[in-house]
């Protein structure tokens, strides 16, 4: 099967889509003739012309309320928010508009459309733009939040956020979209809700998500030489969430590291540590849950402390091994 | 370029200054250019090339107590302002000696005590800060006037509006000036705007508007000036649109599709440090060699800023924690 990019993939869900359905556009900041500050949208003004792609002011407030007025009137749209930092400014419509009309109105309308957005440290950004911030939404019900973190899940989870009648926060890592993978050419549908194991394992489970599931992988592999064997479970979709997929992996091997980008205070890992706290997999812990995420500070610009600021692959090695070790 | 009425200040010598200056701040940019350019600077950054007379001219006229808010095209606001550029070349390469020591980078220079509250990475995020900076020197009685700094593409964030009204529903000493560099990242201004002149917006908000020649230094120091004195008096705010153009693309890729090269020459003929040369040597204040000295000293305090940020330490990581309360 061909290699595409993470990038590659989410174009290509949307461009499919796009060519299928009429209701279908785009909206967003410099994602026409300049195809997105990431790139993403290239090529795709050139496609569907700018009544399709349209590429807005810099207003954040007025397009996402937009997307969602047009959503709730007939049309599917994908906002493409030029960072996920910026979402404070769209806050209020995806918040208090997006999330709630349908409930709101007794269960009439509904609101089919899809946030797309980088998120992630890394690039050097600096604080107001390498924030990872979906444990807010993950809060907010109403709301579906969607994290890929392989090419191959991009475009089958974005085919299904576009499917999908409620508004879905769709977070692209900005350090994925150059990865690749075994991508199909046709269109193809992953649930949102369903996990994946990205690694089998007996040992020790590991819960990572988006860039997370990469430094984990290279974590496991290191780990292995020493005898460690490590299960890591992408629950890909943070709401909802597939508890199972999490319990199940916890109960065959007993031991559990949550690993995020995000903050971990207030981070989504304590979602995911309290289910598994709460659930059956309880009696089958042989040692304490354990969480790694991002320091409480914000991303600072310097390289070293950039790093430093979030969890790298020797930081899941060592919580992994506390984790093994515990008697 | 007419010979406004300027304020006793700006003296024959500080004309000449901001000559300098003004190669200071471009000569900043083109070296951050080319260090992007090799990959030598992490992160990305925003150059005011082509830009100088907005920043140089707009701050030459403040008193010493008055305050800025700048953009993530701040570097120019920065030196005009004060910044030592070897502090603000340290920061770009990340090291302890910088203006946020090594944690803020290009989007994010300050200088709190000499009255920069700072770059901003969030367009239009300083437009509000700007007016609570002004209420805070209304209620106590401070004098200062507050300019406000932010580019076309931000007029059109809704942080613009709000704080237009309310700076002019509480009469603030704050001047709006809106560097109008004809695009945001790509989004031209004719796309973006039905209306030709931004500065037209000031009307919905009761206030003073004027359009300016952005590359033209008398212009620009002469209209801030009365603004910025208008608003000192208690009269309230005043916007500016100053038409400029940005020389560089938007941040360090760009391809820039979204306009043409004949545009950027045409532009480019419109140089705001040729033309406040000109002016000067016809106003018999400047002669070519001084010029050409001038400049190059210019070039030559970048390179030694450059040697500064170069020599500096990087900051520890046990500084990480650092800062985040006060
Ligand atoms: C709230 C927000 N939206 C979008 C961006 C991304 N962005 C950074 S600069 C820029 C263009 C800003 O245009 P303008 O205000 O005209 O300033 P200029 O870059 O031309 O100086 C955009 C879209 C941002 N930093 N913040
Ligand atoms: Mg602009």
């Amino acid at each position: 099967m061909r290699e595409i990019t993470y990038l590659e993939a989410v174009r290509e869900a949307m461009s499919q889509e796009m060519r299928k359905n009429e209701d279908v556009y785009i909206l967003g900041e410099d994602i026409g003739v300049y195809g997105g500050a990431f790139g993403v949208t290239r090529g795709m003004i050139e496609e569907f012309g700018p009544e399709r792609v349209r590429n807005t002011p810099i207003s954040e407030a007025a397009i996402a309320g937009a997307a969602v007025g047009s959503a709730l009137t007939g049309m599917r749209p994908i906002l493409e928010l030029q960072f996920s930092d910026f979402i404070t400014i769209a806050m209020d419509q995806l918040v208090n508009q997006a999330a709630k009309l349908r409930y709101m109105f007794g269960g009439k309308g509904k609101v089919p459309m899809v946030v797309r957005t980088p998120a992630g440290s890394g690039t050097g950004a600096a604080a107001q733009h390498s924030q990872s911030l979906e444990a807010w939404m993950a809060h907010i019900p109403g709301l579906k939040v969607v994290q890929p973190s392989t090419a191959y899940d991009a475009k089958g989870l974005l085919k299904a956020a576009i499917d999908d009648d409620n508004p879905v926060i769709f977070y692209e890592h900005k350090l994925l979209y150059k990865t690749k993978s075994h991508v199909p050419e046709e269109q193809y549908s992953i649930p949102l809700g369903k996990a994946d194991i990205k690694r089998e394992g007996k040992d020790v489970t590991i819960v990572a998500t988006a860039i997370m599931v990469h430094k984990a992988l290279e974590a496991a592999k290191e780990l292995e030489k020493e005898g460690i064997d490590v299960e890591i479970v992408d629950p890909r979709t943070l709401v909802p969430l597939d508890e199972e997929t999490i319990v199940e992996s916890v109960k065959k091997t007993g031991r559990v590291v949550v690993v995020h980008e995000a903050v971990k205070r207030g981070g989504y890992g304590g979602e995911i540590a309290s289910v598994i706290a709460e659930s059956e997999a309880f009696d089958y812990l042989d040692a304490p849950i354990k969480r790694l995420g991002g320091l409480p500070v914000p991303i600072p610009y310097n390289p070293n402390l950039e790093k430093a600021a979030v969890p790298q692959v020797p930081d899941i090695i060592k919580a992994v091994k506390e984790t093994v070790q515990f008697k | 370029m007419s010979n406004h009425a300027l304020p006793a200040f700006i003296t024959d010598e500080r004309l000449v200054e901001l000559y300098k200056q003004m190669w200071l701040i471009r000569y900043f940019d083109e070296k951050v250019d080319q260090f992007f350019a090799k990959g030598m600077i992490h992160g990305t950054t925003h150059l005011c090339v082509g830009q100088e007379a907005t920043a140089a001219g707009s701050i030459a006229v403040l008193q010493e107590k008055d305050k800025i808010t700048s953009t993530h095209r701040g570097h120019g606001h920065c030196i005009a302002k004060g910044a030592t550029v070897d502090r603000m070349m340290a920061e770009l390469f990340g090291k302890v000696t910088g203006y946020c020591k090594g944690k803020g980078g290009s989007m994010h220079i300050a200088d709190v005590e000499k009255g920069n509250l700072g770059a901003n990475g969030i367009v239009g995020g300083g437009i509000p800060l700007a007016v609570g900076a002004a209420l805070t020197s209304k209620m106590k009685n401070e004098g200062y006037v507050v300019l406000c700094f932010f580019g076309d593409g931000a007029a059109n964030e809704g942080s613009f509006h709000e704080s237009l009204n309310l700076a002019s529903i509480w009469d603030l000493p704050v001047v709006f000036i809106c560097e109008n560099n004809q695009y945001g990242m790509s989004g031209s201004v004719k796309e973006m705007f039905n209306i030709e002149n931004i500065a037209d917006r000031a009307q919905a908000y009761g206030i003073p508007g004027k359009v300016i020649d952005g590359n033209d230094m008398l212009e620009v120091m002469n209209t801030v000036y009365e603004a910025v004195e208008h608003a000192r008096s208690g009269k309230g705010p005043v916007l500016i649109e100053a038409k400029t153009y940005r020389w560089k693309g938007h941040s360090k890729s760009d391809a820039k599709k979204y306009r043409t090269r004949e545009e950027e020459q045409e532009w480019r003929k419109k140089d705001p440090i040729k033309r406040f040369k000109e002016y000067l040597i016809d106003k018999g204040v400047l002669t070519e060699e001084k010029a050409e000295q001038l400049r190059e000293e210019a070039f030559q305090e970048i390179e030694d800023a450059v040697k500064f940020a170069e020599n500096s330490p990087e900051p520890s990581v046990d500084t990480l924690l650092e800062d985040v309360y006060a």
